[in-house]
């Protein structure tokens, strides 16, 4: 059950973002501040596209094979899988660490695999990564690790500030933006790296095991908190094989990775049972 | 951008590579590089002003010798010799010498005898020519003269310093090419300091790299850094090369020898020792980014 205290935050958050939010999405955000299920900013076309997609490390067989699905903008998905299955594999292609070996991956309409490099970071950047490890920077405080999106982008300090304060308050860390992550709690760290990946307002959310470290408590918080964000429109990815919480999630659809291969490409195992956003391809 | 919000951003720069500025080996080691480059330029730069000085100073002097055993005979080609290059264009002064000055100079080696007029000295002309005179002028002296008598000869005293004026441009050569291979020494070591830099904020890069930044974004970081760190040392280096080169001069100047004190800085080589620190900065802001450049062209 929510806390009190986090559904303020939430609803501060809400407030505080749909200022920046085009009116659609302001509209559907004060929704949610009445406590509204509804996810807004479902956009009918696919955000990303993979068409047959293999990757394969050095000389080994294929860690990831003729992989095929679409996600729609504003949608809740889930990937899933045992230990060794390629769900980390698969967040790379989609956080573009990595290229494939083969097959068409298409971001926001446009083939990755053959944009040039250069075309890369502008699109890294409509994309925020939780890490499965965080990968906050140590020597930097919690305050410098969530303003690094920030200041990639440009922004002036002076606004800075106010977005990474914002922030801290959001994820619960208002008093520890001085404190360096070695100082963190585990799950201060998650919070600290997951407002690091959605402080510049991405289009697309990738969380890799997000709540692989934090107790379920913690856990039902974090995906809160994605919920929150999927309701102002961000598309949110999360890789977990926590069955239990992806029944949390309403309306959030699931894609089962089994030894590289989608094992459901016709949607019938997909989970909860009446899928809407992933269409196989 | 404000400047508060300029200083602010670099703040936030400065702590995402979090050594400080003199860091590890390679400001001392650059300073140590740039010692010892602008003592090799001052050098070359030196030799080759002593080069220009002691050549320019002989390339307009000539010594007329009249090499005839008969005394009376070469007194009186010596006064027509001395007459006819009085008369010449390219001369602009003559000067007899006084044959008992001649006589005083080397009577430490032929003794007294060289005196008393049973030895026969050449009778010499010191000829001074006009500015800007060639080798084919001096020639064309040496033709006339040579008609008058073939005792008659001319000795441009450029040939008699000839092989130290070669000696002076190799050095002055060896110099530049040691400061080449300085430079390139240089720019070796801030190559590997930037790798080894590259290397320690592998993470850091790798999750700004993931945020978006560009590599020349993450470029900057490193140059800004080795930039500054070769500051540093180029400067202390440049300044304890300068106290050095100055005390040297005063050395060179205390001997009173005219060809050392040939080997002096025109204000022209002085501002080229001056860019050297400059030019240290630059070779390793672009060392450093060629080298990040390249790491990170090798993520997608």
């Amino acid at each position: 059950m929510k806390s009190a205290r986090e559904d303020a935050a939430t609803r501060r958050f809400q407030a505080a973002w749909a200022l920046r939010l085009p009116a659609r999405c302001a509209m559907a955000a004060s929704k949610g501040q009445k406590g509204a299920r509804t996810r807004i900013h479902r956009s009918m076309s696919a955000i990303v596209q993979f068409e047959n997609v293999g990757l394969r490390y050095g000389l080994d067989s294929e860690t990831l094979s003729d992989v095929s699905f679409s996600l729609h903008g504003g949608g809740f998905y889930f990937l899933t899988g045992a230990s060794g299955a390629g769900k980390t594999s698969l967040l790379k292609l989609l956080y573009l660490a990595q290229r494939p070996s083969r097959g068409v991956i298409r971001l926001f309409g446009e083939d990755v695999v053959t944009l040039p490099r250069k075309r890369l970071p502008g699109f890294r950047r409509r994309i925020g990564v939780v890490f499965q490890d965080f990968r906050l920077v140590t020597h930097l405080s919690a305050y410098d690790n969530i303003a690094l999106p920030l200041r990639v982008a440009g922004m002036a300090e002076s606004e800075i500030d106010a977005s990474v304060s914002e922030m801290l308050n959001w994820v619960g860390l208002g008093d520890r933006g001085q404190a360096r992550p070695a100082t963190l709690s585990g799950g201060e760290q998650q919070r600290v790296a997951i407002a690091r990946a959605v402080i510049a307002r991405p289009e697309i959310l990738v969380a890799d095991e997000p709540t692989g470290n934090v107790d379920a408590d913690m856990a039902r918080r974090l995906l809160t908190l994605f919920e929150a964000l999927n309701r102002l429109g961000t598309t949110i990815v999360v890789a977990t094989h926590d069955l239990p919480l992806i029944g949390q999630v309403e309306g959030a659809q699931m894609m089962r990775l089994d030894k590289g291969r989608l094992s459901d490409p016709t949607g019938s195992l997909r989970y909860p049972p009446r899928p809407q956003g992933v269409v196989a391809s | 951008m404000t400047g508060a919000d300029r200083r602010a951003a670099a703040a936030a720069r400065h702590r995402l590579l979090p050594e400080g500025r003199v860091a590890g080996p390679m400001p001392w080691v650059i300073a140590i590089m740039m010692f010892l480059t602008v003592l090799a330029a001052a050098a070359g730069l030196g030799l080759a002003a002593a080069v220009q000085s002691v050549g320019d100073d002989l390339a307009g002097r000539a010594t007329v010798q009249i090499v005839e055993a008969n005394a009376d005979r070469r007194e009186a080609l010596s006064g027509e010799a001395a007459r006819l290059l009085r008369k010449s264009p390219d001369v602009q002064s003559v000067h007899p010498v006084d044959p008992t000055a001649l006589a005083d100079q080397i009577r430490p080696w032929l003794g007294q005898d060289a005196a008393n007029g049973d030895l026969p000295i050449p009778a010499l002309i010191d000829v001074e020519l006009k500015p800007g005179a060639t080798r084919d002028q001096v020639q064309r002296l040496g033709r006339v003269l040579s008609a008058i008598s073939p005792s008659i000869r001319v000795e441009p005293h450029a040939a008699f310093l000839q092989p130290l004026g070669s000696l002076l441009t190799a050095l002055g050569g060896l110099a530049a090419g040691i400061v080449l291979l300085m430079a390139l020494a240089t720019a070796a070591i801030v190559v590997l300091a930037a790798r080894a830099a590259h290397d320690s904020h592998r993470g850091t890069i790798e999750v700004l790299h993931l945020m978006g930044a560009t590599d020349v974004q993450i470029a900057r970081l490193f140059q800004r850094r080795i930039g500054l760190d070769a500051l540093f040392g180029g400067l202390l280096g440049f300044v304890t090369a300068l106290l050095v080169i100055i005390l040297l001069g005063a050395r060179l100047a205390a001997t009173g020898s005219d060809l050392l004190a040939a080997i002096s800085l025109p204000w022209s080589s002085w501002v080229i020792l001056a860019v050297l620190p400059v030019g240290g900065v630059v070779l390793a802001t672009l060392a450093a980014r060629w080298t990040v450049l390249r790491s990170l062209g090798r993520l997608l």
